[in-house]
C-alpha cells in the first residue's frame, strides 16, 4: 500500500469518528457544565434522582424485557418452522419482517388506535393494561427485523432438520426440540437480537407517546423540551446503555465456545 | 412372524415413485443392510420405518405392532445418521443420556446408562467433551451410543461410515458390528457400499430404482444374483457372450471352446459372467472349461494379484494368490485359463 492510500485511509476514518464523535462529546461536556465555571455531575444526580426518570425508566425496561420474551417466543419458532417445513417461504417471511422498516411507527401506532379503540371489537386502548399489550405488540414489530434476522442467521449455522430428526428419534416432541435443542443452540443469536430490542425499546418515543404511556422516551423528550442540561445527561445515559447492550452481544458471541460449528 | 414386518410399502414424491412395493421381514436380532446405488430408495425406506415420512401406502410392524401412524418421538427406533448430527451445545455424556432425560428417567439411572455406554463405546474418557473437540469416527460412535441408550427396538443407520477416512470407515465397521451382535439389537443399515454390506450383515437386500431387486445373505447375493442389475451391482464381473447349442443340458460355445452349464439356458445367444476369482490361471483340478488368451495387464496388490487376459477379444479379469516361488506372468504372455462351467452366471439373453 502506498503511503498515499494510507494517509487517504487514515483521513477517512479521523473524519468518520469525528463525525460520530464529536456531537457526542460535546454534549457530555455541556451535560457536566450545570454547575457554573467548574465541570461536575449535577446534572446526573438531577435526573437519576427525579422519581419521574425512575418510573419511566423501570417501565421501559420491564417493557423491554416483555417484548423480548414476545418476539423470541414468536420469532423462534417461526423462523425454525419456514427454515425445517417451508423453505421456499423464506423470502416472503423475511419481506415481511423487513415491513417495519419501511412503514413509519406513526402508521402502525395509528392503525393500532383505529383497530383497538375503545368502540371496536377488540377495545385494548380501554385499559392501561390493554394498551401496555398493545405498546408491546408495537415494540415487537419494531423490532422484528433485527430479531428475525439474527435468530434466522443463527439457525443456519446449525443443521436443523437433522438436529431435530435426531432429537425426535430419542423420543423428543416439538417443545422438547425447540427448548433444549433449537434455542440453546441459538442462543448467542437470539441474545443479539434480545440486546437490540432492547435498545430501541428504551429509546422508542413515537408509539409510546401516541398510546399516551409512561415511557423513557416520551419523558426525554419532555424533558428536553422544558430544561437544558438534564436531556443531555439523559442521553448520555441513554447511549451508555445501547452500547453497553452491543458490548453484550461481542461477549456473548465470545464466550459461547460450544456453539462452534463442528469441523 | 418377524419382529420388523414392511409389506407393499410405497413412497411417491408426487409424480415421482421412489419406493415400489418393498417388502422385507427382519428377525430379532439381525442386521440386514440395504445396498443399492445412490437415489434408489434406500433413505426413503429407512425414514419411513423411523416415521420421518409418512408411505404412500403399506405397512410397517414392529414387534406385531402397527407404527405407520405414531410419530417419530414415539416409535422407539434409535437412529444414526452420516452427518453424526450430535447436539453441539451439549457435552458427550449429555449427548448419549438425551434420550433417557427426555424419557423422565431419574439422574442415577442415567449417569449409570451414560458410563456404560461410554464404556461400550471405547470413550470412558472423553464424557466431558463437546463434539467438536472430536474427530469424525468418535463422533459417530457417541451418536451411536447416543441412539442405543433408551434400548430402543431398532436401530436404524444411514451411510453411517460415509463421511469418514477409509482406516477409520474398516475399524468402525467392525465395531459396530460387535457392538451390534452384543446387544443383540435388530438394525437397518443403509449403504452404498457392496465391501460393508457384505461383510457386515447378515442378509442385504439390493434395492434398485426403489425396487427390492433381492434379498439374501451376503453369499447368496454374491454368488447367486437374482437379477443381472444384482450381478454388476455386486462385486466385479466378467461378460463372455456364449451360444446356445444344447438348451436343456446348458450346452454352450464360448469363443473356441464348448462347456456345459449343467443347467437349462434359454434358446439362442446369451451373456454369461464370471467372476475374478472363478478364473484361474493353468490348468487346475476339478475346472472342466479351458480358455486361451493373452495377459495385457498385472496389478500387485500385495497378498492377491490382478490380472487381466484378452480372451476371444474381450478382455478377462482374474486373481491369483502371491506366492515366492512364482512371479506373475508377464504382459504379452499366452496363458490357458481354466474355469467350472456350472460356476458361470447367466445375466442376459436375445
Ligand atoms: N423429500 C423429497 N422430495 C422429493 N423427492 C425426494 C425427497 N426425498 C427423496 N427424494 C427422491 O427420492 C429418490 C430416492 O432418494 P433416497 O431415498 O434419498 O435415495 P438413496 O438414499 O438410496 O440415495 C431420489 O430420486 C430423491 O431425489
Ligand atoms: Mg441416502
Amino acid at each position: 500500500m502506498s503511503l498515499w492510500t494510507r494517509l487517504t485511509a487514515w483521513l477517512a476514518l479521523i473524519f468518520g469518528l469525528t463525525y460520530f464523535l464529536l456531537p457526542l462529546i460535546g454534549m457530555a461536556e455541556f451535560s457536566l457544565k450545570m454547575r457554573r465555571g467548574v465541570y461536575s455531575l449535577d446534572a446526573y444526580a438531577k435526573v437519576l434522582g427525579d422519581p419521574r426518570f425512575q418510573e419511566t425508566f423501570t417501565y421501559s425496561v420491564v417493557m423491554a424485557l416483555f417484548t423480548i420474551a414476545f418476539g423470541v417466543l414468536l420469532v423462534v419458532p417461526t423462523a425454525y418452522w419456514v427454515r425445517l417445513k417451508m423453505p421456499w417461504a423464506r423470502p416472503y417471511v423475511e419481506f415481511v419482517t423487513l415491513l417495519p422498516l419501511v412503514i413509519p411507527a406513526i402508521v402502525i401506532v395509528f392503525g393500532y388506535i383505529r383497530l383497538y379503540n375503545t368502540s371496536s371489537w377488540l377495545p385494548l386502548t380501554g385499559t392501561a393494561m390493554g394498551t401496555n399489550v398493545l405498546l408491546m405488540f408495537g415494540y415487537a414489530t419494531l423490532a422484528l427485523p433485527y430479531m428475525y434476522r439474527a435468530v434466522d442467521t443463527g439457525l443456519r449455522t446449525i443443521d436443523v432438520a437433522t438436529l431435530t430428526e435426531a432429537a425426535q428419534s430419542l423420543g423428543a416432541g416439538w417443545i422438547t426440540v425447540l427448548g433444549r435443542v433449537i434455542l440453546p443452540n441459538v442462543l448467542v443469536a437470539v441474545l443479539s437480537g434480545a440486546f437490540l430490542t432492547f435498545a430501541i425499546v428504551i429509546g422508542e418515543f413515537t408509539m409510546a407517546a401516541l398510546l399516551n404511556r409512561p415511557a423513557f422516551g416520551p419523558y426525554l423528550q419532555v424533558l428536553g423540551a422544558n430544561r437544558a442540561y438534564e436531556p443531555a445527561a439523559l442521553s448520555v445515559i441513554a447511549f451508555a446503555i445501547t452500547w453497553a447492550c452491543m458490548g453484550l452481544i461481542q461477549l456473548a458471541t465470545h464466550l459461547s465456545k460450544h456453539t462452534k460449528a463442528p469441523r | 412372524m418377524s419382529f420388523l414386518t414392511i409389506e407393499h410399502l410405497e413412497k411417491s414424491f408426487g409424480a415421482n415413485r421412489v419406493v415400489k412395493d418393498f417388502n422385507l421381514g427382519i428377525e430379532k436380532g439381525e442386521f440386514v443392510s440395504l445396498l443399492g446405488p445412490s437415489g434408489c430408495g434406500k433413505t426413503t425406506v429407512l425414514r419411513m420405518v423411523a416415521g420421518f415420512e409418512t408411505p404412500s401406502t403399506g405397512r410397517i410392524a414392529i414387534g406385531g405392532k402397527d407404527v405407520v401412524d405414531l410419530r417419530p418421538n414415539q416409535r422407539n427406533i434409535g437412529m444414526v445418521f452420516q452427518s453424526y448430527a450430535l447436539f453441539p451445545n451439549l457435552t458427550v455424556a449429555d449427548n448419549i443420556g438425551f434420550g433417557l432425560k427426555v424419557a423422565g428417567k431419574p439422574r442415577a439411572e442415567r449417569t449409570a446408562r451414560v458410563q456404560e455406554m461410554l464404556k461400550l463405546i471405547g470413550l470412558s474418557e472423553l464424557g466431558d467433551r463437546y463434539p467438536f473437540q472430536l474427530s469424525g469416527g468418535q463422533q459417530q460412535r457417541v451418536a451411536l451410543a447416543r441412539a442405543l441408550a433408551p434400548s430402543p427396538h431398532v436401530l436404524l443407520l444411514d451411510e453411517p461410515l460415509s463421511a469418514l477416512d477409509a482406516k477409520v470407515r474398516v475399524s468402525l465397521r467392525n465395531e459396530i458390528r460387535a457392538i451390534q451382535k452384543k446387544l443383540g439389537i435388530t438394525t437397518i443399515f443403509v449403504t452404498h457400499d457392496q465391501e460393508e454390506a457384505l461383510s457386515m450383515s447378515d442378509r442385504i437386500v439390493v434395492m434398485h430404482g426403489g425396487i427390492a431387486e433381492q434379498v439374501g445373505t451376503p453369499f447368496e447375493v454374491y454368488n447367486r444374483p437374482a437379477t443381472k442389475f444384482v450381478a454388476n451391482f455386486v462385486g466385479m464381473l466378467n461378460t463372455l457372450s456364449a451360444e446356445v447349442i444344447d438348451a436343456a443340458t446348458g450346452r454352450v460355445r464360448i469363443g473356441g471352446t464348448e462347456a456345459t452349464l449343467r443347467r437349462p439356458l434359454p434358446e439362442g445367444k446369451v451373456m454369461l459372467a464370471a467372476r475374478p476369482e472363478m478364473i484361474s490361471l493353468g490348468l487346475q483340478p476339478g475346472r472342466d472349461t479351458v480358455l486361451d488368451g493373452t495377459i495385457t495387464s498385472v496389478d500387485f496388490f500385495g497378498s492377491v494379484i490382478r490380472l487381466r487376459a484378452r480372451v476371444d477379444g474381450s478382455d478377462l479379469a482374474f486373481d491369483m494368490f502371491n506366492t515366492t516361488e512364482e512371479p506373475p506372468p508377464a504382459p504379452g504372455t499366452d496363458v490357458r485359463l481354466s474355469l467350472l462351467a456350472s460356476d458361470l452366471l447367466l445375466i442376459g439373453e436375445n
